[in-house]
């Protein structure tokens, strides 16, 4: 029998990590719908799915097979080619991103390291946005083919604005870039473990980017919230001006894809939000080694959780905005906002790096 | 496998990903006489994004993550999304093939071809077939970049910025004029 080589390893047990993790975002993102009718149902003292399965718990799979099951309608001269596309580059590009992401730190078994993440790119963040600034395409170009005017619109829109929130999301990380000096994800993670020292004396606040970097955060999340055109910045697909926005041609699995894809991306900016500001997957680990491994995972999906609860809860008390006030508000302050962020903590570091 | 130099010392591929080298190689071809060939403005832009993409993977392939991921965001990303934007706007349709000048006509072949046989001639020199190389590391990464930038190259580049914002200043200028 022939033995394995070391790259054959390497290929089966990365092969294995990204089936795992496709699932598990497959889950995510079915369970998530589940989550935000249930609680925006209650905010709005509604019942929210409750007839399949115990709590609505089955929905997602009921609605998973209502999309395969439509009807699935093509619209009168559509550029067929383009219009295709648009749909698979959206779920590709938002799966693509979670390729860098560590959801916790590692574990050895039979003498191999086995990281929870399926590579490590010393310019993991960078990735990250790169593959983000490709997702404009799907929008725009699923409007502008679609040969309708509430979708062309919608996906003008969308293009204008996530062009622009990219910007500020950008500004925001440098802060924490400056602070861990390197550009990959596990880097960063690395960077804040421990405590915050204070004169050298302990503090016992984690030694998380949030607690210096509070305008960062700020401003990255907003940004990020606009990029994934959730609300208050869903204008897109403004249901009220705009039918559906860009995928109102749109129908049965084919719009599934565009919805699973917001899904997925709000899932990986919540990690990156996790990773660079609240310390990834650190937090109190003790017991047994098992334990030890499973706790950096939990307490990663558990802030992660926070964040996507946050997103729902917003989008069952915002209003949506503006066209007008969305520049404006992106342009005029959150831009400068991240810019003097920049400054400030150039400044600082500058400072503690040369005393 | 040798596929190019810098700063003068040949850079290599690593064998296992030679094929990789090939597909993206050829895609890039491909979607590069697609740009030319499509009648659909579009669609000659999206062949431009699939060109631009396969070059960030041959430069990933080539050991220089940071170059590859700043193109695919530069060009892919930004670049290429206002070409898009400016051709769903302006509403371009499908071309419409125009009477060639003769001189296009009887010149255009030959000196294409005799383009390409001048850069086949260039490679050809500098890499000689059956030559051997000794594999050479070089940093390509984001520190070592900025190092270049920051302290070899800081006059060139900031003066290159100071031009990108006269650009801007004179774009915006022109734009207020019809208001």
């Amino acid at each position: 029998m022939a033995t394995f080589s070391d790259t054959g390893w390497l290929l089966l047990i990365t092969l294995i990590k990204i089936a795992v993790v496709v699932l598990v975002m497959l889950t995510s993102i079915a369970y998530l719908t589940w989550l935000e009718r249930k609680v925006v149902a209650h905010i709005q003292s509604r019942w929210g799915p409750y007839l399949v399965g115990y709590s609505g718990l089955m929905q997602p799979l009921a609605d998973g097979l209502k999309f395969i099951l439509k009807e699935d309608i093509v619209p009168l001269e559509v550029d067929t080619i383009v219009y295709w596309l648009a749909p698979f580059l959206a779920l590709t590009l938002a799966f693509l991103s979670i390729a860098v992401i560590p959801f916790g730190e590692s574990f050895t078994i039979h003498g191999r390291t086995i990281f929870f993440q399926i590579t490590d790119l010393n310019v993991g963040l960078l990735f990250v946005f790169a593959v983000t600034s490709l997702g404009v395409y799907s929008v725009a170009l699923a409007g502008w083919s679609s040969n309708s005017k509430y979708p062309l619109l919608g996906g003008l829109r969308s293009s204008a604005q996530m062009i622009s929130y990219e910007l500020s999301l950008g500004l925001a990380v440098v802060g924490v870039l400056m602070m861990a000096g390197t550009l990959s994800l596990r880097g960063i993670v690395d960077s804040q473990s421990g405590f915050w020292h204070i004169a050298g004396v302990n503090t016992f606040l984690p030694h998380w980017n949030i607690f210096v970097q509070p305008v960062g955060f700020l401003v990255y999340f907003t940004a990020a919230v606009a990029d994934t055109n959730r609300v208050p910045f869903d204008l897109p697909e403004g249901e009220s001006e705009l039918v559906g926005g860009y995928h109102t041609e749109y129908s049965s699995m084919k719009f599934a894809m565009f919805f699973m894809s917001e899904y997925a991306n709000m899932i990986t900016v919540s990690c990156l939000a996790t990773i660079l500001f609240f310390g990834g997957w650190h937090g109190p680990v003790f017991g047994p080694y098992v334990l030890r491994v499973l706790l950096p995972v939990f307490w990663f999906c558990f802030k992660l959780f926070c964040f996507l609860f946050f997103y729902i809860w917003m989008r069952g008390t915002l209003p949506r905005f503006r066209y007008d006030q969305l520049m404006a508000f992106g342009w005029k302050f959150l831009l400068p906002l991240g810019l003097l962020n920049v400054l400030a903590t150039s400044f600082v570091v500058a400072r503690i790096s040369s005393p | 496998m040798t596929v190019g130099a810098r700063h003068g010392v040949p850079v290599r591929i690593e064998t296992n990903l030679v094929p990789l080298f090939y597909i993206f190689g050829a895609l890039a071809v491909v979607a590069a006489l697609s740009v030319v060939a499509q009648r659909m403005p579009v669609h000659s832009a999206l062949s431009l994004i699939v060109v631009l993409c396969s070059l960030a993977v041959v430069y990933l392939l080539l050991g220089a993550e940071f170059v590859a991921v700043i193109q695919v965001i530069v060009y892919a990303g930004a670049i290429m999304v206002l070409f898009v934007f400016v051709i769903m706007l302006l509403n371009a349709g499908r071309e419409t093939p125009s009477h060639r000048s003769r001189m296009a006509h009887w010149l255009g072949a030959p000196l294409v071809a005799a383009f390409l046989l001048e850069v086949l001639f260039a490679i050809w020199r500098q890499f000689p077939a059956g030559a051997s190389h000794a594999a050479a590391a070089v940093d390509a990464g984001p520190a070592a970049i900025g190092h270049l930038l920051f302290r070899n190259y800081v006059l060139p580049f900031e003066v290159t910025s100071i031009l990108i914002l006269v650009a801007i200043l004179g774009a915006v200028v022109l734009a207020k004029k019809e208001f």
